[in-house]
């Protein structure tokens, strides 16, 4: 799938929320499912500190093709974390760069997001794309 | 519900407000208080009508806002019964009026090799502050240690003061301890040394009578904005000759004598340190935000209403705080459960209603998120106090802070929030 395909299906499953407890609920639901990342990649240099939660991050090549993990002290963070990762893994460095994220906004957690929260996840982002910039300059050379 | 608390809150209009579509329970008053209408209409009066640079003309207009920023400054002095109007200077808050004594104080006093005493539960405001005007002069900075109910370890201060030691620099109630730091002792131990003391009062002047003289500090600094007056102003109190010792801070406007281009010389005090325009506005808001304290205070005569004696007021503010916090401090314990408090002193006097806490196996930031959503608002994160919380192994913490304006309701309804947040997270 795309990952315009995948933010579709995301905005999807949210529609059934009417109530912002459910949403949240399922976001902590999906912060608790989200694959560990190994301990030994919690490392300083894979850390993006917020002075609200922390987020680790780290992503690995496979045929062309990138896969994220990463991990967070704050449960929330983690969910949306969760997801952006759905969005991400297995798209090729070039579709991530010219990714235009809409579906936070559309499943209404645009506030995660906002430089004034500080928790991390912004950066987080501009790490995923600065990963994928560095994997496209990478395979330039090769 | 106490209809005292209520006619207060009618006269803080943020107060009625609603936050994601529940009526807001503010709970974050360490960081700013709401204000009441005296200050709103001030701010109004003054932005719209008096408002003509102060200290500077011969208009009437500008005389006019010159009476109400110096009207502020007695007032200041009255407060927190400094000797002369000359010990006020006003500033833009307590971070600047720390850094205004640390840039200054150790340029005139500190010199290669020696120290700054500052304690360990210090917002960073006191820290960071110290630590650049050492680097400058290649001191160093020393720590006194609390100890696991977070009380000041002040049995170690008599030897930490060294010869090395130039000044001692401590808050009155650490914004995350929420402790009354016995500063009248710390005063006197320095001063048996020759050490003078700057406390930082950000917290300390909102929950504690204050009186300078009798205290005897060198310094002390407060913020306007969290004892209900605008933000953007603050209070730097000194004693009158070390003040008169130490270099100006900034240069400008309206600190001068004569200027010279070979060589200027300052204005007196309080102007040397109030370089350039002041926020006079904003300085102005003290006088109805202390009078309002003041007074619910019960230490006025003039009444806050028409059909209430002060001290009534006051009667009845001491006892919902004190019922707020004997509430909170068992509920965070026996029904929210699992909860570590940071800040419990061996005397429950000396806490303010201030709860830091972290809640076994809760991410703060998660909390605070789902609190927001239930309308209550709370503080999360490193609260700039990173060193404090770091000593006692948290990376984060959650805050409440109650101020004369907050219920006993609003603490029950807190409290139910974060059983809540507690169930959803785990």
């Amino acid at each position: 799938m795309t990952i315009k395909e995948i933010e579709n299906q995301i905005i999807e499953e949210f529609s059934v929320f009417d109530e912002w407890m459910d949403k949240y609920q399922y976001i902590i639901d999906l912060g608790k499912q989200l694959t560990l990342i190994d301990e030994k990649e919690k490392t300083e240099e894979n850390l993006i500190k917020g002075c609200q939660s922390r987020v680790w991050l780290c992503c690995k090549e496979e045929e062309g093709k990138l896969f994220f993990f990463a991990d967070s002290d704050a449960i929330i963070t983690k969910g949306i974390i969760s997801l952006l990762i759905r969005v991400f893994n297995g798209q090729t460095a070039e579709d991530i760069l010219n990714a235009d994220l809409n579906f936070i906004k559309e499943i209404g957690l645009e506030s995660n997001l906002s430089p004034t929260r500080s928790n991390g996840l912004l950066s987080m982002i501009k790490q995923i794309k600065l990963y994928a910039l560095a994997y496209k300059e990478k395979n330039k050379n090769n | 519900m106490n209809v005292i608390i209520n006619k207060i809150r009618e006269e803080f209009p943020a107060l009625s407000q609603q936050m994601n579509g529940k009526n807001l329970i503010y709970l974050d008053n360490a960081a700013t208080t709401q204000k009441p209408k005296s200050v709103l209409s001030l701010l109004e009066k003054m932005s719209g009508e008096i408002n003509a640079n102060v200290h500077r003309a011969m208009y009437d207009l500008s005389n006019k806002a010159t009476i109400l920023y110096e009207g502020a400054r007695e007032d200041v002095r009255k407060f927190i019964n400094a000797p002369k109007r000359e010990n006020i200077i006003f500033t833009s808050g307590a971070t600047a009026s720390i850094n205004l004594v640390a840039k200054s104080f150790c340029e005139k006093f500190l010199k290669k090799g020696d120290s700054v005493l500052i304690a360990a539960d210090s917002h960073h405001s006191n820290i960071v502050p110290w630590q650049l005007a050492v680097e400058k002069v290649g001191g160093e900075i020393k720590v006194l240690p609390v100890d696991s109910n977070g009380e000041l370890c002040i049995e170690q201060l008599n030897s930490l003061i060294d010869s090395k030691v130039k000044i001692v620099a401590c808050s009155h109630i650490s914004n995350i301890l929420g402790i009354i730091n016995p500063i009248e002792e710390i005063v006197k131990i320095a001063h048996d040394k020759g050490v003078p003391v700057l406390i930082d009062g950000a917290q300390g002047i909102v929950h504690c009578k204050v009186d300078v003289q009798e205290l005897d500090c060198d310094f002390y600094v407060f913020s306007t904005h969290k004892i209900y007056g605008a933000t953007g102003s603050g209070v730097l109190y000194g004693k009158e000759e070390l003040l008169n010792k130490m270099p100006p801070y900034m240069g400008g406007g309206d600190m001068v004598d004569t200027v010279r281009f070979e060589k200027t010389t300052y204005a007196p005090l309080p102007l040397k340190f109030e370089a350039g325009t002041p926020n006079f506005i904003g300085n102005a808001t003290l006088s109805p935000a202390l009078s309002f304290l003041d007074c619910v205070r019960g230490n006025r005569e003039e009444r806050l209403f028409d059909n209430i004696e002060n001290k009534e007021i006051s009667k009845s503010v001491k006892k919902e705080e004190e019922n707020i916090k004997e509430f909170v401090y068992q509920a965070l314990q026996h029904d929210v459960k699992d909860v570590e408090i940071y800040g419990n002193p061996k005397n429950p006097e000396k806490k303010i209603p201030l709860f830091s806490f972290n809640i076994k196996n809760c991410n703060s930031s998660d909390i605070a998120q789902i609190l927001d959503k239930l309308g209550i608002a709370i503080r999360s994160g490193l609260m700039c106090a990173e060193p404090l919380l770091n000593r006692f192994g948290a990376n984060g913490a959650l805050r409440a802070s109650f101020a004369m304006y907050n219920t006993l309701e609003e603490a029950q309804k807190f409290i139910e929030a974060l059983v809540k947040a507690k169930k959803m997270l785990s």
